[in-house]
């Protein structure tokens, strides 16, 4: 039996070990914890296909080109046809799955609007749709876990990517319990989610630390995009975290304003007559810094009092139990404080049109990979990217040939590289390193940025580098040091990503070059670790096939 | 305030009780506290002794992935979503157990394989395309609702982590793919597994349904299953 290696047990994974099962081959799911548990089931809004049940003449072309729209030039053209191709198929097998989508009067699937996207087009189960989903896949994985076509190593971290000619022949893999590490041989595809870690908290799960894309991207992979950071335009404070209100509250009549002159504002509808509330996330994130800073708030507000009691009944329930039990708000009763939060990271492992990276035998899916969304992502299509990614990687792994084994002494070089962290003769500290590369990354890629603030970041964590490197943390224990180690190398490509692209374009925005530059920067920003340093070069976008 | 944070650690082999001073508003969750104890350069005890750090699972911080589940305050709750002040008694202590039905790893941390497995002993998939009726589709979102955090089980008088019976959240993913399922050898299976791991066993206490944090209309589900599975009073034979 052929077995692939998939880190990660989210959505992406569950979707790519199912397509291989169908033919056979094994999937050995690595994971801190359960799908259960994974990032995916906090999604809520919905997910994306252009399957055209409400009336308004929507099409797959329609659907590809407000994601291009949305995605500011930077999405590969074919990538994105293949999705949205692929989208009314692919809601309709999770239908088939028992994920219980919200219907019409006539039974066919209800969608709701979301932002960006000119028809209603965003299939949802309430505001639990990642639940729903997870749930459903969970227990079609059930079915080939029983067969041994799915093999589930949960409580266990991805520790290093093996690689031999330039190509990756496996993984090392720690158990979290029982401190072990095993070496697991083939091909290897990373589903392991946003880069939430490097920043510390974000509206998504504290799993997500960022270390296999750390890990993929330091022994070669290129990562695209880094720069690119979709911060949701109405998160709000809980404790120690920020929490999103779903699109779907805009979707279903929420809308935006500030108090001025003791007025209330609908600036988003003043300003976008025509998709009002329901503009692209980096437009209206944008636009709520922009308005706060103008006016001298801190927060803007979200209005749900107008909307429809029965549509909060039969869609928003969830939301509304949020808000009455952590923010002590009835939110049909009183508007909802909000402001922008990190929330989706565009970027990641740079992958081709059918999931494979640069390094040959390592493959990447979901919102690990640089794909499908380009400087901006729409809502609803990051749910389909990792169902519809998942199983396009697992139909690549099908076709490639099988990397070679990885070479014999992989687990005595893993020790040495132990040994030597352990060996060296300073003391350091990983946590507070690590919440400083956080602080770093938060002061200098916020919303609005500049060259002063990203020399600044820059240096920061090439401090923080060097600093580690001269010393051990026995508290924190080598693994964990190796780990951080190479997360603040992605850090510091992150960040010198940034600093390239010098223009303004979707979630980038830099107040020393505001503006687009088409001619320059329509292009991808490829970050590549080379011989210890990072190198950044733009790459064309494909040009689009005629279908 | 301050408040004590008195909590039951494990490490491994030894264990024993720890008790740490925390100023905060009680506002402050419980998960949050603990990651401020954790943030701490120097974790000590309020004897000034040096800790380890609180070993516990989280992943989302709000109340959707399950992880957090522990005892608190003598009540197995989710960490993100109890406010200390919820939590504390009269002296302001807020005391921490790891849930009692599953082994311990440390401290704060069980090993919940147990329930999962049970899913998959059950059988608990489909074999062929769900068939969603709109008269109990409700039922179904609310089914897939559940986290797997294991809260049912630690509260129920009959789930010992031992023998057959498997308690709440298996039966309600019974419902799930039961009343999603086509007639046929596997849905029978399926029924048979449930008699045997659920009906046979639950005492009706329901305490399942009281503790359970997302709210899972618990007895509604299982009455219809219950209903369908063993005693057959399926809704073809229903019309
Ligand atoms: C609050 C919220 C709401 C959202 N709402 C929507 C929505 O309505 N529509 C939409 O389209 N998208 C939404 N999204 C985005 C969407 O949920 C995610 O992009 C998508 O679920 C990602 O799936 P995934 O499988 O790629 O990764 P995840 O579900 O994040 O899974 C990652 C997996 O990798 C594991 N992992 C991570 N690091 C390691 C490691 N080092 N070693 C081993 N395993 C590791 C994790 O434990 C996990 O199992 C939302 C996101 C959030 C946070
Ligand atoms: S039924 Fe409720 S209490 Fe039981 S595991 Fe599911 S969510 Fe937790
Ligand atoms: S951390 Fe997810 S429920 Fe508490």
């Amino acid at each position: 039996m052929r077995r692939v290696v998939i880190i990660g047990a989210g959505i992406a994974a569950m979707s790519a070990a199912l397509t291989l099962a169908e033919q056979g081959w094994k999937s050995v799911l690595v994971s801190p914890m359960i799908s259960e548990r994974a990032q995916s089931v906090m999604a809520e809004g919905g997910i994306n296909a252009a399957l055209d049940t409400m009336g308004e003449g929507d099409s797959v072309r329609a659907h590809f080109c407000d994601t291009m729209a949305a995605g500011c030039g930077l999405a590969d053209p074919n990538a994105v046809a293949d999705l949205t191709a692929h989208g009314p198929e692919t809601v309709r097998a999770l239908a088939s799955l028992g994920v219980p989508f919200h219907t019409t009067a006539s039974g066919d699937i209800t969608l709701r609007p979301f932002g960006g996207q000119k028809k209603r087009r965003t299939a949802f189960v309430r505001s639990s749709t990642g639940r729903q989903i997870v749930t459903a896949l969970a227990r079609a994985c059930r079915r080939e876990e029983k067969a041994g076509r799915i093999v589930r190593l949960s409580h266990h971290w991805l520790q290093q990517i093996l690689t031999a000619e330039g190509r990756c022949t496996g993984c090392i893999v720690r158990d979290g319990r029982m401190g072990r590490f095993d070496v697991l041989a083939g091909p290897v595809l990373l589903a392991s989610g946003g880069l939430n870690g490097l920043f510390g908290k974000t509206t998504g799960s504290v799993q997500n630390t960022g270390a296999a894309t750390a890990l993929a991207y330091a022994v070669g992979a290129a990562c695209g995009n880094l720069e690119m950071i979709q911060y949701h335009p109405t998160t709000v404070p809980i404790s120690g975290k920020r929490v999103l209100i779903s699109e779907a509250a805009r979707g279903e009549g929420g809308r935006l304003f500030l108090r001025r002159g003791g007025e209330k504002w609908y600036f988003m509808e003043e300003k976008y007559p025509e998709l009002k509330n329901l503009m692209p996330r980096d437009v209206v994130s944008w636009e709520i810094e922009q308005v706060c800073r103008e006016t001298g708030e801190d927060r803007a507000w979200l209005d749900l009092t107008g909307v429809d009691p029965a549509v909060f009944d039969e869609r928003l329930e969830d939301l509304r139990a949020f808000c009455l039990e952590f923010l002590h708000l009835d939110p049909q009763k009183e508007p909802v404080p909000v402001y922008p939060g990190i929330h989706y990271f565009m970027g990641g492992v740079y992958v081709d049109r059918a999931h494979r990276s640069t390094l040959p035998g390592l493959y990447a899916a979901g919102e690990c990979a640089c794909q499908y969304h380009g400087a901006n992502r729409l809502g609803g299509n990051s749910l389909l990217g990792a169902v519809y990614g998942g199983r396009r990687a697992a139909e690549t792994l099908l076709r490639d040939d099988g990397p070679p084994a990885p070479p014999p002494d992989a687990q005595a070089r893993w020790t040495a590289a132990l040994r030597e962290i352990e060996n060296r003769p300073g003391r350091v500290s990983c946590r507070a390193a690590e919440g400083r590369m956080n602080e770093a990354m938060n002061d200098c890629l916020g919303i609005r940025r500049c060259e002063e603030e990203l020399a600044a970041g820059a240096k920061t964590l090439a401090d923080l580098s060097t600093s580690l490197a001269a010393g051990y943390d026995p508290s924190a224990g080598a693994p964990e040091q190796y780990l951080l180690e190479r997360r603040l190398i992605l850090a510091r490509a992150m960040v010198d990503s940034a600093r390239a692209r010098r223009e303004s374009r979707g979630a980038q925005y830099r107040t020393d070059y505001p503006k687009r530059d088409d001619g320059a920067f329509q292009k991808t920003t490829l970050a590549r670790w080379r011989a210890g340093k990072t190198e950044i070069t733009f790459a064309d976008i494909p040009k689009e096939e005629t279908p | 305030m301050t408040y004590r944070l008195k909590i039951r650690r494990f490490d491994g082999v030894r264990a024993f009780w720890q008790t740490f001073a925390l100023d905060g508003g009680g506002g402050l969750t419980v998960a949050r506290a603990l990651e401020l104890l954790n943030e701490r350069p120097c974790l000590t005890d309020e004897r000034g002794q040096e800790a380890a750090p609180i070993a516990w699972d989280c992943a989302c911080l709000e109340k959707k992935c399950g992880a957090c589940a522990m005892v608190i305050g003598g009540k197995p709750r989710l960490a993100c979503a109890v406010p200390l002040r919820d939590a504390a008694d009269r002296d302001g202590c807020v005391t921490l157990e790891p849930l009692k039905k599953f082994p311990c790893i440390r401290d704060l941390q069980v090993d919940r394989r147990r329930l999962t497995d049970t899913l998959t002993e059950m059988e608990l998939w489909l074999e062929q395309a769900a068939e969603t009726r709109e008269e109990t589709r409700q039922l179904h979102y609310r089914a897939a609702s559940c986290l797997l955090c294991g809260l049912c089980l630690e509260v129920c008088p009959q789930f010992s982590g031992k023998g057959a019976f498997g308690g709440a959240a298996p039966a309600i993913a019974a419902f799930d793919v039961y009343d999603h399922a086509q007639p046929g050898a596997h849905r029978d299976a399926v029924a048979r597994q449930y008699r045997r791991r659920f009906y046979d066993g639950c005492a009706k206490s329901l305490a399942c349904q009281d503790v359970c944090p997302v709210k899972i209309p618990i007895e509604r589900l299982l009455v219809k299953t219950t209903a369908a599975a063993v005693w057959k009073r399926n809704r073809k034979e229903r019309k």
